[in-house]
């Protein structure tokens, strides 16, 4: 049984030339093309871009619930055809189940994959603690803020130790101060943990100064137009926020997107 | 009972409107004068009810059967169904299609037909009240299964759930208020369904009852019949509001009683 702060292994992942195209009644419509990414085995990469370029349907190739047009997606060298072993994935809506309490769904994925619940039974109660949900795990989601639900939807994605980890925009339906409270605890949980994890997100801000890189999207159909390495300390506060190369880091990105006329200057 | 089966608050205004109509039912009554045969007064009712209650109770035990077993049936049959319809492409465009279009004709129409092939005992009766209560299920039931959040079964993709894990665990429990939704109108329909038969061929019930003290142009009994048919008819539907609220404490419907009720 591993405990919470254990590393099992991240996972390199590799995406080629990928492809993604839906049918619609007006003929084929690309979603996204051409994405070529490597990201590194404990590697923390955003992807920022605009609504509509394609970012979620990215991420939901990447967890192998689409399948691809064109290109290839490899997981430790492994051709991916439908979800990667060692998954853990976080949506924008925190999908909890509303007759279910904390703890019963932060087990959930556990006991979906028929494993026995009771061996996870402690490190989830250890994740929710870390978590600050310490003495809410008997408690149902509708009881909780917004902010306490998506915290248990990322403790029931690391439950079972993923070596991957993909968030679609987990923080992007709730308040400013929350947001800052959860990139934090997210920060302090990859720095212990080190898994790979692709992040979503329209917020500049939030990608600069979560990731260890931010892809930039396009759109239409979305692919990556430039990838900057974000060369802050860690672990990072929110201090850091207010530093000059902080700054720096997100004004090149708006630059970068106000040339593409996706944001006014 | 009433208190059992209603939050205290809900209960008085219940038995505060039903007081106040039946008040002003016996006051027009013995105002206007109608013919009895017409309109008689609620007391009258009553009376006529204390008459002969063994009669009228054992009619009435015999219809709420007809009505239960063919409910209960129903809600088999309906939940399996909407579980068939909503796995499979194939069924849902023979099944569900043909369900559809089967709705959409006067059920009770068929009820002669059911006699035709079952007889004049207590099979038609239960069949028809199936017929009737077993659409609303289906219905509301498929509805219910596929409202499932899109995202919460691309989480059970990713935890490599079997099919009937996501049945059991997610499907299912999030259909649970369409499906009360779904017998709430089934039971008021069951209840139909089994008068129909015995309208229809049979001599038991309170439906043969009604049609006896047609034929004897005896307006009290047929009202005495009504009367019961109504106020168990309500019955039956709070018992299943009263489950309802014990399944699904979880549910945005049930949420405010916990603490508005009292």
């Amino acid at each position: 049984m591993p405990e919470a702060s254990t590393f099992l292994g991240a996972a390199h992942v590799c995406l080629r030339n990928v492809g993604k195209t839906y049918a619609s009644p007006r003929g084929p419509v690309p979603a996204v093309a051409g994405i070529d990414l490597d990201l590194g085995a404990g590697e923390f990469v955003s992807i920022v871009g605009p609504s509509g370029c394609g970012k979620s349907t990215l991420l939901k190739l990447v967890a192998g619930l689409e399948g691809l047009s064109a290109g290839e997606i490899m997981v430790d060298g492994r051709r991916i055809d439908g979800p990667p072993d060692g998954l853990g994935v976080v949506f924008q809506r925190d999908v909890l189940l509303d007759w279910r309490t904390i703890l019963q769904n932060v087990l959930l994925s556990v006991e979906l994959a028929g494993k026995p619940t009771d061996a996870y039974r402690e490190r989830a109660l250890g994740l929710l603690a870390r978590f600050g949900l310490g003495s809410f795990e008997h408690r149902y989601p509708w009881e909780l803020s917004g902010g306490m639900r998506q915290r248990a939807s990322i403790c029931r994605a690391l439950l079972s130790d993923p070596q991957l980890l993909l968030m679609d925009e987990p923080f992007g339906a709730l308040d400013a101060m929350t947001r800052d409270d959860l990139n934090l605890e997210l920060a302090r949980i990859w720095q212990e943990t080190r898994k790979t994890l692709l992040f979503i997100t329209h917020s500049i801000a939030e990608a600069v100064f979560l990731s260890d890189r931010v892809a930039m999207m396009g759109r239409a159909p979305g692919s990556i137009m430039e990838i900057v390495a974000i060369d802050l300390p860690r672990p990072r506060s929110l201090a850091v926020r207010e530093s000059a190369a902080f700054s720096h880091y997100v004004a090149h990105i708006r630059h970068h997107f106000a040339e593409l006329g996706i944001v006014k200057e | 009972m009433l208190k059992r089966l209603l939050a205290p608050s809900e209960a008085r205004d219940v038995i505060l409107v039903l007081a106040v109509s039946l008040l002003l039912w016996e006051a027009g009554v013995r105002i206007f004068q109608p013919p009895p045969l017409i309109l008689p007064a609620p007391s009258a009712i009553v009376g006529a009810f204390l008459q002969t209650p063994g009669l009228f109770m054992r009619q009435l035990g015999f219809t709420l059967g007809m009505t239960c077993l063919g409910f209960a049936l129903a809600v088999v049959l309906g939940v399996l169904l909407a579980v068939a319809i909503v796995s499979s492409k194939l069924l849902e465009r023979t099944i569900y299609t043909l369900l559809v279009a089967l709705n959409s004709i006067p059920k009770v129409a068929l009820a002669p037909l059911f006699v035709i092939w079952m007889g004049t005992g207590t099979e038609p009766k239960v069949a028809i009240a199936l017929m009737l209560a077993i659409f609303p299920i289906v219905i509301d039931t498929v509805l219910g299964l596929r409202s499932v959040d899109p995202d919460m079964l691309h989480l059970a993709r990713v935890s490599r759930a079997s099919p009937l894990a996501v049945l059991a665990k997610i499907k299912f429990p999030c259909a649970l208020p369409s499906l009360f939704a779904g017998m709430k109108v089934g039971i008021s329909f069951a209840l139909v369904g089994a008068i129909v038969g015995e309208f229809v061929a049979g001599s038991k019930g309170l439906g043969f009852q009604i049609l006896v003290a047609q034929g004897q142009f005896d307006t009290l009994g047929v009202f005495v019949c009504l009367v019961l048919l109504g106020i168990f008819g309500t019955l039956l539907f709070f018992v299943l509001d009263y489950a309802e609220r014990l399944c699904l404490p979880w549910h945005v419907s049930q949420r405010g009683r916990h603490s508005a009720g009292d």
